[in-house]
């Protein structure tokens, strides 16, 4: 047993977390962004906006990843532009990991803070206003303060659903072992050579990590709300 | 400063619809809830834009809508202070006093410890607002509001959420701190009681619309017409007639009154404060006979209902207590009597 761990290849788990928390990063600020715009609109501009937003949640991922290629292959314009002009290559690299978890997991993000902010007492926003504070300033030192709470249990949700993207993934990134090969993708891997043992190792990995996540938010949020009362 | 408001919003089916003309420095609007009172003071700040109009405070154009000139809040320089004080709950006691503070950090730390001192927040600079009593959360959000120094302050309703014992004391309060402040204040309320003590000037307000506006002693004395007598606290207002030149006949009451004051034609209805009403012995002029129809016990008062002939309306009869504390009287008169010079004329 010891012997199988130390000659696990353990490049799923770091390729995993580290795509895991640059989506979740880039995320947090894209998310909170777009939810800050949002809440400055209304009416049908606003529905619109929003159900372009939340699609990717609600998209099968394979239709989201098939987009992805549509716009990074290299044989299309805007993927041959990044490569000839920047040398950057999005289709079968850990940049393709990162994008499709971003894209995919980013509606967590928003509607989370979207929510958050909608909590919030908007004459806060107003006092801000009245005291010659700019909009930025409201904006990063009052309204995403206020929503602290709401806008860390979206970070984290974020960071686990990106952590745990297949389908876009697979068809951006593929999974090449050491450089996009994430877990959820060794899972399906080994499993297609019937090897049960490591599938359920690295499931195994991913349930105590998933659970983790979701109980340290839980109690981190119990610690926030203990007037909460139980129904 | 003069204050010169004209301005027009649509919200819904709601309307509001507003002209006033001022130099006072002391401002009450009264109205009910839903009248108007709060967008008025929130277009006013610019939090809220009307639709049409103009709103002018000394010589800076706050907004005109035909010039095309619409000041952002962050330029007005008027401080708002919400009727839940809306302090920026993760920032403590000095970091939201200096929100509004711009220049070099001595010069914001000189001024914001200056407001803290002026304001008895003393050893409280570390705390959030969540930690404060509703007494001190009210001066941290007038000293950040100071701090500020505007032109202009606008309270919201500032009392309303307060039981009464915090309330009196805090109004006392909030009249001490703003003695020394010479820009113009513009408070807004339900309560007549809230805008008698504070303002000189006084704003009725009544689905969006001005009903009255005038000096507040004048106002409550003579209300001039229906809805400002009610928002004045005047329980008893019944349709009526001219029936002579010193004679009016009140249809709800069915009585016929001799009047203080020489009738108007304009008269639609009569008022009659509640604790205006007399006992009397016996019958005569602008009496009426005394059935009470309920008593009830107040703390320094007795409300008693008084049925009308033939009528359905009851008149409101308060009396306050004597020092003894003795409730309701020993006896109950014959007869109540409503004195001409009390006898408010009203029109519509």
């Amino acid at each position: 047993m010891m012997e199988w761990l130390q000659n696990l290849d353990w490049s799923p788990l770091w390729i995993s977390v580290k795509t895991g928390l640059a989506a979740a990063v880039i995320c947090f600020f894209l998310g909170i962004y777009a939810a800050g715009k949002m809440m400055r609109l209304h009416g049908k501009t606003k529905a619109v906006l929003d159900g372009i937003l939340t699609l990717p949640m609600v998209l099968p991922p394979t239709v989201a990843g098939f987009f992805l290629l549509l716009l990074f292959s290299k044989r299309r314009p805007f993927g041959a532009f990044l490569y000839s002009t920047f040398d950057i290559k999005v289709v079968q690299s850990w940049m393709g990991c990162v994008i499709a978890a971003v894209v995919i997991a980013f509606p967590l993000m928003y509607r989370n803070a979207r929510a958050a902010f909608e909590q919030i007492d908007v004459n806060l926003i107003y006092a801000g206003r009245t005291l010659g504070m700019s909009e930025t300033k409201i904006f990063w030192k009052v309204a995403v303060p206020a929503a602290g709470p709401g806008i860390a249990s979206g970070t984290v949700l974020t960071f686990a659903r990106a952590m745990g993207e297949y389908g876009a993934t697979s068809m951006l990134a593929g999974n090449i072992s050491g450089k996009t090969g994430t877990i959820s993708q060794k899972i399906a891997m080994v499993i297609q050579d019937g090897d049960y043992g490591t599938a359920g190792f690295w499931v195994v990995i991913v349930l105590i990590a998933a659970l983790g996540i979701v109980v340290m938010m839980n109690l981190f949020a119990a610690k926030k709300m203990k007037q909460l009362k139980k129904w | 400063m003069e204050l010169g408001i004209d301005i027009s919003k649509k919200l819904g089916s709601f309307h509001l619809n507003l002209q006033m003309q001022t130099e006072e420095r002391r401002i009450g609007i009264l109205g009910a809830s839903g009248c108007g009172k709060s967008m008025t003071l929130k277009c006013i700040a610019g939090i809220e834009t009307p639709d049409r109009g103009k709103i002018q405070a000394g010589l800076d154009c706050l907004f005109d809508s035909a010039g095309k000139i619409n000041v952002a809040p962050q330029r007005r320089k008027i401080g708002y202070l919400f009727q839940n004080y809306a302090l920026f709950p993760t920032m403590t006691v000095a970091q939201n006093v200096a929100a509004g503070l711009k220049g070099s950090r001595a010069e914001m730390e000189k001024r914001t410890a200056g407001m803290i001192e002026k304001f008895q927040l003393a050893g409280l600079e570390k705390r959030l607002p969540g930690e404060l009593s509703g007494g001190q959360q009210q001066r941290v959000a007038l000293a950040r509001i100071m701090a500020y120094e505007p032109g202009m302050i606008l309270l919201d309703e500032p009392f309303s959420a307060l039981d009464i014992y915090l309330k009196e004391q805090l109004m006392q309060e909030m009249r001490q701190l703003l003695k020394d402040y010479d820009g113009t204040v513009i408070l807004v309320s339900h309560s007549r009681d809230e805008i008698y003590q504070f303002s000189d000037a006084l704003l009725t307000m009544d689905q969006g619309k001005a009903v009255r506006f005038g000096n507040t002693r004048e106002v409550f004395d003579n209300p001039g017409n229906r809805m400002t007598a009610r928002l004045t606290g005047c329980k008893n207002i019944s349709a009526a007639k001219k029936t002579g030149p010193w004679e009016v006949y009140a249809s709800d009451w069915n009585l016929t009154l001799r009047t203080g004051l020489p009738v108007s034609d304009t008269l639609r209805y009569i008022g009659i404060r509640a604790h205006d009403i007399e006992a009397a012995g016996h019958a005569g002029c602008n009496t009426l006979p005394c059935h009470i129809s309920s008593v009830t016990e107040a703390p320094f008062e007795t409300i008693y209902m008084a049925a009308c002939q033939e009528r359905e309306q009851v008149l409101w009869w308060k009396q306050a207590k004597n020092r003894m504390g003795s409730s309701a009287m020993a006896q109950i008169p014959e007869y109540l009597y409503l004195p001409p010079e009390r006898l408010l004329q009203l029109e519509e």
